[in-house]
């Protein structure tokens, strides 16, 4: 019985595909079309698309076949005569039965897939992905691997309004970020998906799936990418303001140049420790804090810290200006309500500059500052 | 049903001037100021929209901040929602209910002016955020915990507020509606002979019931989490943001349905006229849409594939939700079967109907792909999204909508509206809303995500096709203002029955109907 | 102002309507202000909203009630109630059934996996390790403090007496009232009335223990704010019919109602067996299981 099953359903299948596949080479990188994407799963879901889509056109078609005839056809001013029939419960049963079986034939490839998809099994090493307004964060849970993604400078610059720039000439707008996330081709790698604020969506379509990112909750998603290559994809997820404005693009390296990759991480993570271990002057602390402000903080309060809607300016902020430079930090570390907690996600010394920075910026001209040491006090 | 009533003593003391509004209890005028409402609301509505596609004419960001941009996002979607397609809805009902079934007026009067009186206060409230520091909301219509919770202004609260009202609008309209069809029907008048859009509010009534305190149970969860210190969407006290989504959408997908289903009564009413013929397969066509309001309770999680349901869930919700598309087929085949060999002509209202038939079923078809689990890992939250919903709201309920109004105009006013002008507004608007909705598909399929100012310049083509569609369907609707103030002004007057192959009791009477519709109910055969 | 239409009553013109919608808008400004502590114009305008709204309550019913008594109804109207009675209480059923509904996924699926069973493995592992899930539960950040609950078997099992024997005593009134025995039916209300009061009095005491004895408040995580929230929604619907049987027992005083005219009587009987059946849903589900 299943035999037949499986035989029937794979050759109605090949048939399909026979009728599909011209459309699918023209479809293929289109303007038009889902792309087909680099992986298993990915080619798997693109299929089920075009067959769900093309079941629809032939539906589609039938009915407006019918009912366009009936409009040239069936018209008072050809002289059509109305006749009164108003049942048929033959074809009443037929036209509620074929759609069932239509539904089934859907049904049947839809759930293999959707089983693949979701079976959550050991997968050669994991990636923790956690959304912050308005940034990925990636942690290599067996590599000590930890960065953010932001969108790249380029794109946000010319993202803002009336910036002067024209779109099209920069390279990937929007799509586009400082650091990718990057993983080997031909392995398995699972995805645990979270969020430290509101919700977002991991999405890169080479891959064949979005995935919510939930705060408080673990989503698992996996994947195994085929050939090297840069995918691009964007949070999918309304997220606040700028949830335009946090792309995900996913590099898959092959093996060796992964394992490169992964020795020159770690390098840079050693690095920053150190900077955090030795005392800075107040010229480094601004310079360096102007950097993490803008990527960091300015989303929400600015570059000239005036704040906007309900994001408070600092520039003249009774935190920055009068209260204690520890109270100040321990704002920064740990958050306040829609304010986001950077204790995770920034290093001592980011810290340090930051808050020296946004005492010392805009006529704050509070004067004192803050070294890395006395920020790992104060966590 | 009501057997006994007789006809004792008429001493017209009606109200005149503001008060005859304010004050009124008489379904036609309810009925009116709920049309005018709504259509006020859908300009509203629609030049938020045109808002949107200004901003999305080309790449880059030009006009609105984006925080603006999902103000206008948001309340476009809530006002389209609320605003402008449901009370024009309650509208029609009030209007056609009691002079379909043969009734005096709606069973509850009084009430019947709260519902419509508690609108123009809620929408007040709500557009009065754009005002307040912090701005309108800006977390979508689906409003998503934590984004509406910790996350969002203080104006919120004034949201929330506003839902709570129109929930009471809504509830104790349906009651009024339920209250008359099932009491105040004619003699002879039996379930089963109702014509289509009864049954259609009906089922919706019911469903508006069952669906809108569940809304307010989600507001006033929000409204707890914000202000009072509860955890129900916060997983640090063992709640869960995604009950909040569970929640909403136990709403929300039953709410789609109270949107289209009116929507198929008054298609279901205008068919059979122009084709001058009865509708085929009458009692399927109720059973097809019990049958739709019942599955729509059991579907809500197909907004929610990319949440991380378990795998049993997804499945259970995919296999449901395309159950759907049999009932809904039914009746799409019935339509197509009462024109087969009728005799029609192309006013108007039947051309917006037509419209409706096939424009509505594209929107069902691409329904059922998002409807495929697998797939709407893809799909979802991208403008193949928009595209499906636009198709089903705009192209469906609002058409229907357009031609139930050129449809029973003559009825409401007492004077035909301008043929040609109608069929001008129907080409022009059939054609742009097609070049405004059909490139969403394809910008939606090549990956652009929905609520965002700002695009990758590979989605500009469509993008700007769109936008033109837009601002030329947008603009055309000032036409059909025109048409509706000049058919209220005058013109050819209206005979009872109108249409030549028009059937029901609304017919019988005159054009405008008097004051009390059925002052002695009618014989139904 | 009124008009009888055939048989069916359609009265002309009501400013009722539009002052009820005035008190609600007013209630809603006010009680933003006051929930978002904006000085003293919340407290000012939601008493306003409070005034204005009783004084609608007052006219409406004022009228429904004058017509009823000037005979303006008749049996078909009278179906008209019962059927918007019985939908009304229907949408109350469906707005209790949005807090069940979260509480049941709290209890059976948002705590079990923050406990990592079932799909919760990794959430459990990477976000909250230690946290076991057991109910009841303020959730692995201890939201509130630790608390302790209110068992089944004291004030709760009481209260479900209570309740129990009140639906029995208006359904004695009721009885009584069909078979015209007047002070039956007001010593029966009355009953109901005072049972309704003492319920909501146990409630209180019952709230005000849990807040200074057993630290279980609003904030006390998941349980806490369904806790509150079930029980508060229903004592506030429990207040809403007590005052509404007083409502009844003053009209029943005046003589009003027949033996075979009083649907005002049988709808607030139906509220109140309606909230009788919820409390018996809550104290299975909040205080037992
Ligand atoms: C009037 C409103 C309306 C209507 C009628 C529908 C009808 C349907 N909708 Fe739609 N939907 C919306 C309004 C509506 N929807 C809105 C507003 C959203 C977005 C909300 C948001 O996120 O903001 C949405 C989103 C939405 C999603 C979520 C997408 C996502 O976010 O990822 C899904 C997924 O399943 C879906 C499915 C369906 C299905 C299966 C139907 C079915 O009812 C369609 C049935 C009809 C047909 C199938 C066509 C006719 C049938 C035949 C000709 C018979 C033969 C056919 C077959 C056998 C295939 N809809
Ligand atoms: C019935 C509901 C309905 C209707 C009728 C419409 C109508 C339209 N919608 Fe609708 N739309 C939704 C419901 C609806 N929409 C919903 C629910 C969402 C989701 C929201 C969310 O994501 O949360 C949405 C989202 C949405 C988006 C996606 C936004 C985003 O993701 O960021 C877009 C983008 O183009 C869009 C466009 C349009 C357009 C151009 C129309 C046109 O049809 C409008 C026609 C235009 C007019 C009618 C304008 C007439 C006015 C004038 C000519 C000016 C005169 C002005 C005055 C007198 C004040 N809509
Ligand atoms: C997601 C938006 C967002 C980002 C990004 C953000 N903030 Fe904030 N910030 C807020 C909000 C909202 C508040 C107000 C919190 C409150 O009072 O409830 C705030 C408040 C503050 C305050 C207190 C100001 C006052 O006067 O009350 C300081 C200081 C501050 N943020 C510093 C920073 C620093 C430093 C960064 C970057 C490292 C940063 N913020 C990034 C949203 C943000
Ligand atoms: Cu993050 Cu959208
Ligand atoms: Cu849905």
């Amino acid at each position: 019985m299943s035999v037949i099953k499986q035989c029937l359903v794979s050759h109605t299948l090949l048939l399909i595909t026979m009728l599909v596949a011209p459309f699918s080479v023209l479809a293929e990188e289109s303007k038009f079309n889902m792309p087909r994407g680099v992986t298993e799963i990915s080619e798997e879901v693109y299929d089920i698309h075009m067959l769900v889509f093309y079941i629809c056109c032939v539906i589609g078609i039938a009915v407006f076949a019918v009912m366009f005839y009936s409009l040239l056809k069936h018209r008072k001013s050809v002289g059509a005569v109305p006749s009164q029939f108003h049942d048929n419960t033959a074809v009443e049963i037929i036209w509620t039965l074929v759609p069932t079986l239509i539904l089934v034939l859907i049904a049947v490839p839809a759930t293999k897939t959707l089983l693949k998809i979701e079976v959550d099994r050991e997968a050669d090493m994991s990636i923790k992905v956690t959304g912050w307004q308005w940034k990925w964060q990636y942690e290599y849970l067996d590599e000590d691997i930890s960065f953010f993604s932001n969108l790249s400078e380029a794109s946000n610059q010319a993202r803002q309004r009336a910036s002067g720039i024209d779109p099209s000439t920069v390279e990937n707008y929007l799509l586009d970020v400082d650091n990718p996330v990057v993983i080997p081709v031909n392995t398995r790698v699972r995805f645990l998906v979270t969020s430290a604020d509101v919700i977002h969506s991991w999405w890169v379509p080479a891959l064949g799936w979005k995935q919510d990112a939930i705060p408080g909750f673990i989503n698992t998603a996996w994947t195994e990418v085929k050939e090297p290559g840069i995918y691009r994809g964007q949070c999918a997820e309304l997220c606040g303001k700028d949830h335009g404005y946090m792309p995900v693009v996913l590099e898959a390296k092959s093996q060796a140049d992964y394992a490169e990759w992964v020795k020159e991480q770690q390098r840079k993570q050693e690095e920053a420790m150190l900077a955090s271990g030795r005392d800075w002057s107040m010229d480094e602390l601004m310079s360096r804090g102007e950097k993490i402000y803008t990527a960091n903080c300015a989303a929400c309060h600015q570059a000239n810290g005036e704040g906007i809607g309900m994001f408070p300016a600092l520039k003249g902020s009774p935190v920055a200006t009068q209260g204690s430079v520890e109270e100040h930090t321990k704002l920064v570390l740990n958050g306040l309500n829609a304010m986001p907690a950077f204790g995770a996600q920034l290093n001592d010394a980011d810290i340090a500059a930051i808050v020296t920075y946004e005492r010392n910026a805009w006529g704050n001209d509070v004067g004192d500052m803050i070294q890395p040491s006395a920020v790992k006090a104060l966590r | 049903m009501s057997t006994a009533i007789t006809h004792e003593e008429e001493h017209h003391e009606d109200l005149t001037g503001w008060r005859r509004w304010v004050f009124a209890t008489n379904h036609k005028d309810i009925g009116t100021m709920y049309l005018w409402f709504s259509f006020a609301m859908f300009l509203l509505g629609g030049a938020f929209a045109l808002v949107i596609r200004a901003e999305l004419f080309v790449p880059g960001l030009q006009l609105v901040e984006p925080d603006f941009f999902n103000q206008m996002t948001t309340m476009h979607g809530l006002i389209m929602v609320f605003g402008a397609v449901m009370p024009a809805t309650v509208g029609m009902a009030n209007w056609m209910v009691p002079l379909m079934i043969g009734a005096p007026d709606m069973a509850l009067p009084r009430m019947n002016n709260w519902s419509f009186w508690i609108l123009p206060f809620a929408f007040s409230l709500l557009v009065s955020t754009f005002f307040m520091e912090g701005g309108a909301p800006a977390f979508g219509w689906t409003f998503y915990a934590p984004l509406s919770t910790t996350f969002a202004p203080s104006t919120t609260d004034f949201f929330i507020f506003g839902v709570h009202l129109m929930g009471f609008s809504s509830i104790m309209g349906s009651i009024n509606i339920i209250a008359t069809i099932l009491n105040l029907r004619a003699p002879g008048m039996t379930l089963m002979k109702l014509p289509l859009f009864v049954w259609t509010w009906l089922i919706t009534a019911f469903l508006l019931i069952a669906v809108m305190p569940v809304l307010a149970g989600a507001v006033t969860m929000m409204l707890m989490d914000r202000n009072f210190g509860t955890s129900f969407f916060d997983a640090a006290g063992g709640g869960d943001p995604v009950l909040f989504q569970h929640v909403f959408w136990f709403f929300g997908h039953p709410e789609v349905y109270i949107m289209i289903l009116p929507a198929f009564g008054i298609v279901s009413q205008i068919i059979p006229t122009f084709a001058r013929k009865p509708l085929f397969g009458y009692a399927s066509m109720v059973y097809a849409v019990a049958a739709i309001a019942f599955l729509s309770f059991i579907v809500w999680a197909h907004h929610m594939f990319a949440v991380g349901m378990p795998v049993a869930g997804e499945l259970y919700f995919m296999y449901a939700t395309t159950l759907i598309a049999i009932p809904t087929g039914v009746k799409v085949f019935n339509w197509v079967a009462t024109m087969w060999r009728g005799a029609m002509t192309f006013e108007t209202p039947m051309l917006f109907a037509i419209a409706f038939v096939v424009l509505f079923t594209i929107g069902g078809l691409s329904g059922l792909m998002l409807g495929v689990a697998p797939a709407d890992k893809q799909y979802h939250d991208t403008y193949f999204v928009v595209a499906h919903f636009h198709y089903v709201l705009v192209t469906g309920a609002v058409f229907a909508l357009m031609a139930g109004t050129y449809y029973w105009l003559p009825k409401w006013t007492g004077y035909m509206y301008d043929e040609r002008l109608g069929k001008i507004h129907f080409w022009i608007s059939t054609i742009s809303v097609n070049v405004l909705f059909f490139p969403m598909h394809f910008s939606g399929l090549a990956g652009m995500p929905r609520r965002i100012p700002d695009y990758a310049v590979q989605f500009a083509d469509w993008n700007f096709l769109s936008s033109v569609g837009g601002f030329v369907f947008g603009f055309s609707q000032l036409l059909f203002f025109y048409i509706v103030i000049k058919a209220i002004r005058g013109g050819e007057p209206a005979t009872n029955r109108v249409w030549e192959g028009a059937e029901g009791l609304e017919w019988t009477l005159s054009s405008p109907p008097p004051h009390h519709s059925f002052t002695v109910p009618p014989e139904v055969r | 102002m009124s008009q009888t239409q055939g048989a069916y009553y359609v009265p002309h013109g009501s400013p009722w309507p539009i002052v009820g919608s005035v008190s609600l808008t007013l209630i809603v400004l006010g009680g933003v202000n006051l929930i978002q502590s904006k000085g003293d114009s919340g407290l000012i305008l939601f008493g306003l909203g409070a005034i204005v709204l009783t004084v609608m309550l007052f006219g409406w019913f004022g009228a429904v009630i004058n017509e009823s008594i000037a005979g303006s109804y008749n049996e078909q109207v009278d179906r008209s109630f019962r059927i918007s009675m019985a939908w009304f209480i229907f949408s109350e059923v469906m707005f209790f059934a949005a807090f069940f509904g979260t509480l049941f996924y709290a209890r059976v699926l948002s705590v079990p996996w923050l406990g990592g069973e079932g799909d919760g493995a990794w959430t459990n592992a990477l976000l909250w390790p230690g946290f076991e899930s057991i109910w009841p539960s303020n959730g692995p950040e201890n939201v509130g403090g630790a608390f302790d609950t209110i068992g089944a078997w004291g004030i709760p099992a009481i209260n479900t007496a209570i309740l129990l024997t009140s639906g029995v005593t208006i359904t004695w009134a009721h009885h009584a009232l069909k078979a015209d025995k007047r002070l039956q039916l007001i010593v029966g209300l009355a009953a109901t009335v005072a049972l309704g009061f003492y319920f909501l009095y146990l409630q209180v005491a019952e709230y005000i223990h849990a807040y200074q004895d057993l630290n279980l408040t609003l904030n006390s995580g998941i349980f806490g704010s369904t806790f509150f929230m079930l029980t508060g929604f229903h004592g506030f619907h429990v207040t809403l019919g007590a005052l509404m049987l007083t409502i009844i027992l003053l009209r029943c005083i005046r003589g009003h109602f027949s033996s075979n005219d009083h649907f005002a009587f049988e709808a607030v009987a139906w509220y109140w067996h309606f909230v009788d059946v919820v409390w018996l849903g809550l104290f299975v589900v909040v205080y037992w299981i």
